[in-house]
């Protein structure tokens, strides 16, 4: 999975699209019984392990099922508070899945939205005048590429570092955006994007520059 | 008509007798609908005006062509490349105003108006008002305020099409980041 995910954020700077093309390769299930060793708090929402690393499970790790469903923030999907239910011993043997929170949508939401100010400042920042704003962010972990449209929209796709072709990428979402998004005419312009053949599209677009590592013309 | 495959570089053909059909459809349901020729005129304008903010997306998709330095550029842009690929046709420049400011693109066939003739208790339809709207709405989008209007129209006895387009001012809220 070299291509992690792509976001697509609108002229005032509001995500209208996500999609998340990675599984964390962290995570890491392991049952438990009385009395847990793993020293969990409570941080953002969220119950997260604060001591006792072991076996795959370290600091930071949130919890993200119990019983093999899926939690709720730091309740479980009956709506009962985690840590009070691991407190019970009459709740053991419980099997607990750790790994690394994902961002829920309203992280997401205001991520987007920071980003669309530094993509700003990044053309402003520049020495000389009509700068693009921020085009690429790199870390050791991913690339963020960025395309801003001439009407403003920008598609932003996060990659493995090594992959090529992400240009080719971004200009295909685009047509694809103009195509499965625009075209439809249900869809509201500058709205979140609820289009089931955009999803299926851009899933296959991103498939082909996985494999190909480039797109050729007339693709 | 939706495209579902992998596109090439043209576009599927479709019989363009039947765009012409679905078009004058359009028309005289709008009439028989508002029964008021001026009302037609605006509707069709609004119509065109949402598919020219859709439309714009898809031509710079696909035409990539990079910003527009002055309006002379925007003009060229427009007859050259945009008419040319959603309508088959290349309209003309000419007639500058001495500010720089306005153009005329003349239309020597309309693809929209093949086999149409305006009857007499519709002589101030403009039957193709669908194009200025469009023309407003995609340069809206890419922040240029613009009149368009149509000053001849073949179907009200000129000799040929003729679409005046004025510039107005450039829209400068939401400006894309790094446009100044």
């Amino acid at each position: 999975m070299a291509i992690f995910s792509v976001y697509v954020v609108n002229k005032a700077g509001g995500l209208i699209y996500q999609y998340d093309n990675y599984v964390p390769r962290t995570e890491v299930e392991k049952t438990f019984s009385f009395p847990l060793d793993i020293v969990l708090k409570i941080h953002d929402e969220k119950v997260i392990v604060s001591f006792g690393q072991r076996d795959g499970i370290r600091v930071g790790h949130a919890v993200l099922s119990i019983n093999g469903v899926d939690v709720n923030g730091k309740y479980t999907a009956e709506g009962k508070e985690i840590l009070e239910y691991l407190k019970d011993p009459s709740n053991y043997p419980v099997s607990i899945r750790f790994g690394r929170a994902r961002l829920s949508s309203n992280e997401k939401l205001m991520l987007a939205s920071m980003f669309h100010s530094l993509f700003a400042i990044g053309s402003q920042l520049s020495p000389e005048a009509g700068s693009s704003g921020i085009e690429m962010l790199e870390t050791d972990m991913f690339k963020l590429h960025c395309f801003q449209t001439l009407t403003g929209i920008k598609f932003i796709v996060l990659a493995d570092p090594r992959q090529s072709g992400i240009d080719a990428l971004l200009r295909k979402i685009y047509e694809i955006y103009s195509d499965f998004a625009l075209k439809n005419p249900f869809y509201s312009l500058e709205m979140p994007i609820r289009c089931e053949l955009f999803d299926q599209n851009l899933k296959s677009a991103l498939e082909i520059a996985e494999k190909a590592g480039t797109f050729g013309p007339g693709s | 008509m939706s495209r579902q495959s992998n596109r090439s570089t043209d576009t599927k053909k479709m019989n363009s007798e039947l765009f012409t059909l679905t078009y004058g459809a359009l028309v005289t349901q709008l009439c028989k609908d508002y029964e008021n020729d001026e009302e037609v005129n605006k509707q069709l304008e609004k119509m065109g005006y949402n598919i020219g903010v859709r439309l714009i997306e898809d031509f710079l998709a696909r035409s990539s062509v990079g910003r527009c330095q002055d309006f002379r550029e925007t003009a060229d842009v427009i007859a050259k490349v945009a008419f040319k690929m959603y309508l088959g046709i290349t309209p003309s420049v000419t007639n500058w105003s001495p500010a720089g400011d306005e153009f005329s693109l003349i239309l020597e066939s309309n693809p929209l108006v093949d086999f149409v003739e305006l009857p007499d208790n519709h002589s101030t339809l403009i039957y193709s008002n669908l194009l200025c709207g469009v023309l407003r709405g995609a340069l809206e989008m890419v922040q240029m305020a613009v009149d368009v209007r149509f000053a001849q129209d073949t179907l009200r006895g000129d000799n040929v099409t003729e679409i005046r387009m004025k510039f107005i001012k450039r829209i400068e809220e939401n400006l894309p980041a790094g446009d100044e």
